[in-house]
């Protein structure tokens, strides 16, 4: 991974909600929910109780309107009225008032009780739900194999922890309790209705599924919109990045024209997109109130014409007020819902996917070990490629004494890196081994490999942390001296004491160490480990020359000893190496020391003189 | 927030009061169909009334709501082409001013944040004002009109829905002083685990090499667990909310019904069926002003966010150019191609130290002048004050003999074929990448080959599939470092410059080629005035002035052979590169 690639990754993760959504699809909606479900199977009581405290609280709330229709009747028990043709005014009854009343008030606190355990419960599991998922794409980077990050983008897993896992904790959460509230109260009210009044709730159904027809048409013209708006988004969006990014270039090429010229395109797609999609999310929730307002005029209506003929008393009208809205509501409310256990589903596939993808090999049955090693290694017809069609290491042999530098050189793409990444095991092997003692790394763990080696590569890796922290990382029991031992060594003692906090100045993007220091930093780090073999990969590349020869020094020391592999592309630095591989298209074409190969006035010798020649 | 409406257009501010209209019209239509519902309460219970009068009044009530609905539509549309408008002309316009801006402002910002700003923070705003204009000016509309239509017809009912009212009002305030300092925190600590889980990703061999997958793992438990905590109490705080709404709202027509009982029973015979018939309609009402005072409460926490991000358009709209264009455009005849620099020093805006202190040099048509120094010794800064990404602070650079602030800054630019360190590509294809950019010629098919070949091109090009209409992703993402590079060299080729300046750009190439690079430029492009910045001795070794600078200032020049027995800091550098017997040679 270059340093480039790198960066263009910490790009900021431009998050796209909000504006006229196209609901994503998951590829397979129930396989994909069967696995979740199975994933958060320790969860599932705690989620059966809360689905059966929303259907309970919504039940309560169902009720409600029959209870005011009663209430009404009641109250218009005080309404003048003819009987037998004289007005007579009858008393309300206030003992019933008040029972109804009591009831009614009790189901309203009962429902806030339940609709509330039924939030709380949901959000809990919801939440831990997601923290498990978190938790369990870290640990899954660490049991990848390298080979998968070749093809995937860092910011394509960032995105999972973050984007997937926060779409699966908010849509996890409203789609279940909705969907089971928003069933209940549409059977629930749809059967209420019919219990009051046949007639009327006919009225009301058909009114408002003739509504809602009206509305899904609408709601699928609108898709093709929200998808367009979507993708012209993306286009301008995409090309403030790119533009923004290269703007030395736009202005020393006098491209700003041309660009405004190309923006102003785009801009005026998105512009006609943008309004159209708009609209269309607009007009839902009018045409939503609309169809509640349409029933209840139908209900009202009809109920009145009921009401002037005596079927029905006036309570029932007023009821059906109540149902109306409790009806067409969750209809709206399904129709989220489902596109949220949509939304959902597409992310967890994306999460389980990552989860599905093939670890590393277990180990935990390999009992042979390396204790103390004297650091032979012997390279035996190693053959390997990245992908199965592209070898790249075709027969690499070679025999290294414990306590030798070796230097790998050779042009890009000759294979340097690789055979590090073999030797570390970071890839397995097609054919051949690499021995160690004479014992082949392949039959002991991953970690005990690494265990012998310590690595200083080309990017240097910092984190934010303190500068104890980094040099120390993970290796316990280091005490404050030797870190201070360390770094004197290195020649960054003076240094770290210069910066504010010493030793623990913390390095984040405000601390601002030259990349000579960082690699200093990083070589103290290696140092602390105490490995018997080294391995530098083009450790001094992003130095320049003037701190390099600090870092030379550092590294000189830490090879010191070691059975110790370079990488460089500085041929300078690997002139007093013990052993020179000189590697072409992943072959060693030449090998011996600096002076024989000068002799031998080859590849070498010309890639060597290159650097002084004149141009001309 | 509101300073930002002012990039309404004209046309969008009639439509705005168009849109007031008619929501004014639509909350009347709204209002009046519980009325209709009062009138058929009213004709139910009055004897001796027909069906036909039932069938008029619902035919009222059904046009009311249809003209809501219509209304409403119509506000909807306006809205929607008020947003879609102000985010198109604000997005220009801030593009447009990117676009003017010299590397400093560029700099101040970060080129992240910019780009934040002109798309996430103008949908921000897009998305409040088509919120704003359906429901911030409906809600207030709604609310003072219908309770001042039934402030008059009974205080106890009155009463009742201002206790709703105030129980919202709490509820909301004791959950937002409770919830929105975690929501605040909750950008940092997402961001945080992102920063853990992006350590992770960019160290992979690290954190293999030295087993510390454990270690990583602890790390990033520690962060979820922050976030998780965070994330679980606000989502339980906002658990109480929906039930709390959903229970007001009841609470409140029961409270009326209930009340309305007492005042029917108090009230006289002849009255109470109006006591009633206002009953039905209040119930309505309460409900209708309950919601609009919800829909003010979620304006308004959405509206701290929008404001901040119109906050940010505003600061890049606002900002003042630091490099004014001059009106020169041609150079002096007889003087193409030279470069002066006469006691040139430059400093950053806030910095306490000057980066570059008095430096004069010439360079003549045709010549190559080289920089050369550690980071920070200022070499790059030297060549970027040529193009004038930066303006330098005193003395004065001239370009074909004349002073650079007084060109156009296209005619200056046409004249420099700028090569940067990380070199820059277009998504198109090899061929417009190369021909990119307007100096007033055309730049023909075989103007690209030529150039191609000359950066040493031509070889992987030509194996692309398509060759110069090969397709480039965004940031050449599908070619290597080399590779891009050479196009990106290519591209200050083909664009036939006065002088060239490679900010160090053969770094990325090989020894080899970028030797043979330079011999290919020389021979196929004389008479072209090169500036290299560079830090291998190999590239400059054989340029006709090698300028050495450290800590800003000049601190030796001449050739190879004479900077390596006059000058310390080269020595010193070439040590560093070359074996004792090259330095002797």
């Amino acid at each position: 991974m270059s340093k480039d690639s790198m960066k263009s990754n910490r790009r900021p993760i431009v998050v796209r909600r909000g504006l006229g959504e196209t609901v994503e699809k998951p590829k397979n909606f129930k396989e994909t929910w069967g696995k979740l479900i199975v994933y958060c199977k320790k969860y599932v009581p705690m989620v059966v109780f809360a689905l059966i405290m929303a259907a309970l609280g919504t039940t309560l709330q169902i009720l409600g309107p029959n209870m005011i229709g009663q209430l009404t009747d009641e109250i218009m028990v005080g309404l003048p009225a003819l009987a037998d043709g004289a007005p007579i005014v009858g008393a309300i009854d206030f003992a019933a008032v008040g029972r109804i009343g009591t009831i009614l008030i009790f189901f309203y606190s009962s429902s806030v009780i339940t609709n509330f355990l039924q939030g709380y419960v949901l959000a809990t599991v919801t939440q831990k739900v997601s923290k498990n998922m978190r938790t369990g794409i870290s640990q899954k980077i660490n049991k990848l194999p390298l080979k998968y990050f070749d093809k995937v983008a860092y910011g394509d897993i960032l995105s999972r922890v973050t984007n997937d896992v926060d779409t699966i904790g908010s849509t996890l959460n409203q789609s279940i309790g909705s969907l089971v509230t928003s069933a209940v109260m549409f059977i629930g009210s749809g059967v209420m209705m019919f219990y009051n009044n046949w007639l009327m709730a006919l009225t009301a159904i058909v009114t408002s599924l003739v509504g809602f027809v009206l509305m899904s048409f609408i709601m699928k013209k609108s898709q093709k919109h929200f998808a367009r708006q979507q993708k012209d988004l993306g286009v301008v969006n995409g090309y403030i990045e790119e533009i923004f990014s290269g703007h030395t270039i736009v202005k020393a090429y006098n491209g700003g024209k041309k660009s405004k010229a190309v923006f102003d395109g785009i801009n005026e797609d998105l512009y006609d997109s943008g309004w159209k999609s708009q609209f269309m999310s607009g007009i839902m929730m009018p045409l939503m109130m609309f169809i509640g307002n349409l029933s209840y005029v139908a209900v009202c209506v009809v109920g009145a014409a009921l009401a002037l003929n005596g079927y029905i008393t006036f309570g029932v009208i007023a009821a059906f007020m109540i149902y109306i809205r409790l009806f067409t509501q969750p209809l709206a409310q399904l129709a989220q819902a489902f596109q949220n256990l949509q939304r959902t589903a597409a992310a967890s596939e994306r999460v389980f996917e990552f989860f599905e993808e093939q670890e590393l090999d277990d180990e935990s049955h390999k009992s042979m070990r390396y204790e103390s090693v004297r650091g032979d290694i012997e390279f035996r017809g190693v053959r390997f490629g990245y992908v199965p069609e592209r070898t790249i290491i075709h027969d690499f042999s070679a025999n290294v004494k414990a306590g030798q530098k070796i230097a790998i050189v050779g042009p890009t793409g000759a294979g340097k890196t690789t055979i590090v990444n073999l030797l570390m095991r970071f890839y397995e092997l097609e054919s051949g081994e690499i021995l160690l003692d004479d014992i082949p790394t392949s039959s002991v763990t991953r970690e005990n490999v690494h265990s012998q080696f310590c690595m200083v590569l080309q990017d240097t890796w910092l984190f934010e942390g303190s500068v104890k922290e980094n040099i120390v990382y993970c290796k316990e029991g280091v005490s404050d001296e030797q870190v201070v031992e360390v770094c004197k060594v290195v020649g960054l003692h003076h240094f770290i004491k210069t910066l504010p906090n010493g030793y623990d100045t913390v390095l984040g993007d405000k601390a601002s160490l030259s990349q000579g220091q960082k690699q200093l930093i990083t070589i103290a780090r290696a140092m602390l480990q105490d490995t018997p073999m080294l391995i530098l990969d083009e450790a001094t590349s992003s130095v320049d020359t003037r701190t390099e020869h600090l870092v030379q020094a550092a590294m000189d020391k830490l090879t010191a000893g070691r059975t110790s592999f370079v990488i460089a592309h500085r041929l300078s630095t690997i002139k007093n190496a013990d052993l020179i591989l000189v590697l072409k298209d992943g072959d060693i074409i030449e090998s011996g020391t600096h002076k024989e190969l000068l002799q031998q006035d080859a590849f070498y010798a010309d890639l060597y003189n290159s650097q002084f020649e004149l141009a001309g | 927030m509101i300073k930002i409406l002012r990039y309404l257009k004209l046309r969008e501010w009639l439509m705005v009061l168009i849109s007031i209209g008619f929501i004014i019209t639509q909350v009347w239509l709204e209002l009046r169909v519980p009325e209709y519902m009062a009138e058929i309460t009213t004709l139910v219970q009055t004897p001796g009334s027909s069906l036909s009068d039932i069938w008029r009044t619902g035919r009222g009530m059904l046009l009311a709501t249809l003209g809501s609905v219509a209304t409403s539509i119509i506000v909807a549309f306006f809205a929607a082409v008020i947003g879609a408008g102000f985010s198109r002309s604000v997005r220009s316009l801030l593009f447009e001013k990117v676009e003017s801006f010299s590397n400093q402002e560029v700099n101040e910002f970060s080129t992240d944040s910019l780009i934040t700003r002109s798309t996430n923070d103008i949908t921000q705003v897009q998305m409040i004002i088509v919120m704003g204009l359906q429901l911030l000016i409906r809600s207030p509309i709604m609310a003072v009109w219908a309770l001042s239509r039934i402030a008059g017809q009974g205080f106890e009912w009155t009463l009742a829905t201002a206790v709703a009212v105030f129980i919202l009002l709490i509820m909301v305030v004791i959950l937002m002083t409770l919830a929105l300092p975690k929501f605040r925190i909750m950008q940092k600590l997402t961001d945080n685990m992102n920063r853990v889980t992006r350590e992770n990703l960019t160290g992979l061999r690290v954190v293999r090499a030295y087993n510390a997958e454990s270690y990583q793992e602890d790390k990033f438990e520690k962060a979820n667990e922050e976030l998780t905590d965070t994330q679980l109490f606000t989502s339980r705080a906002m658990a109480v909310a929906m039930p709390v709404i959903t229970m007001t709202i009841s609470g409140v027509s029961l409270a009326i019904f209930w009340i309305g009982a007492f005042l029917i029973d108090a009230a006289e015979a002849a009255d109470r069926l109006g006591i009633f018939a206002n009953m039905v309609v209040f119930s309505a009402y309460a409900v209708q002003v309950i919601m609009s005072f919800m829909m003010l409460v979620m304006i308004y926490i959405m509206l701290p966010r929008a404001s901040v991000a119109a906050q940010r358009i505003l600061e890049v709209l606002s900002t003042k150019l630091s490099i004014l264009d001059g009106t020169v455009t041609q150079g002096k005849p007889g003087h193409e191609g030279e470069v002066v620099f006469k006691n040139v020093s430059f400093k950053y805006p806030d910095a306490a130290e000057h980066m570059l202190h008095s430096i004069s040099f010439e360079a003549n048509k045709g010549e190559t002048v080289a920089f050369i120094g550690s980071t920070g010794s200022g070499k790059s800064t030297v060549v970027n004050l040529i193009p004038r990404f930066f303006d330098a602070t005193e003395g004065e650079i001239l370009v074909g003999g004349i002073n650079i602030r007084d060109y156009n800054q296209e005619t200056l630019r046409a004249k420099i074929g700028y090569v940067p360190q990380k070199a820059t590509l277009f998504k198109g294809t090899v061929e417009s990448n190369v021909s990119y950019g307007d100096n007033g010629r055309d730049i023909a098919e075989d103007d690209v080959k030529r150039a191609v070949s000359i950066a040493q091109g031509t070889e992987f090009v030509e194996e692309m599939d398509g060759t110069y209409e090969a397709e480039i992703a965004q940031d050449g993402q599908n070619i290597s470092g080399g590779q891009k590079q050479r196009l990106s060299i290519a591209r200050a080729v083909a664009w036939k410059p006065e002088i060239y300046i490679f900010d160090d750009s053969f770094s990325a190439l090989d020894y080899k080629t970028d030797r043979v690079l330079r011999s290919a430029l020389k021979k196929e492009t004389a008479g072209v005035t090169s500036l290299i910045v560079a830090q291998r001795i190999g590239t400059i070794m054989d340029a006709d002035q090698i300028i050495v600078l450290d800590e800003g200032k000049i601190v030796g020049r001449g050739r190879h052979k004479e900077l390596l027995q006059t000058c310390e800091v080269y020595k010193q550098i070439a040590a560093s590169q070359l074996s004792e017997e090259e330095l002797a040679s």
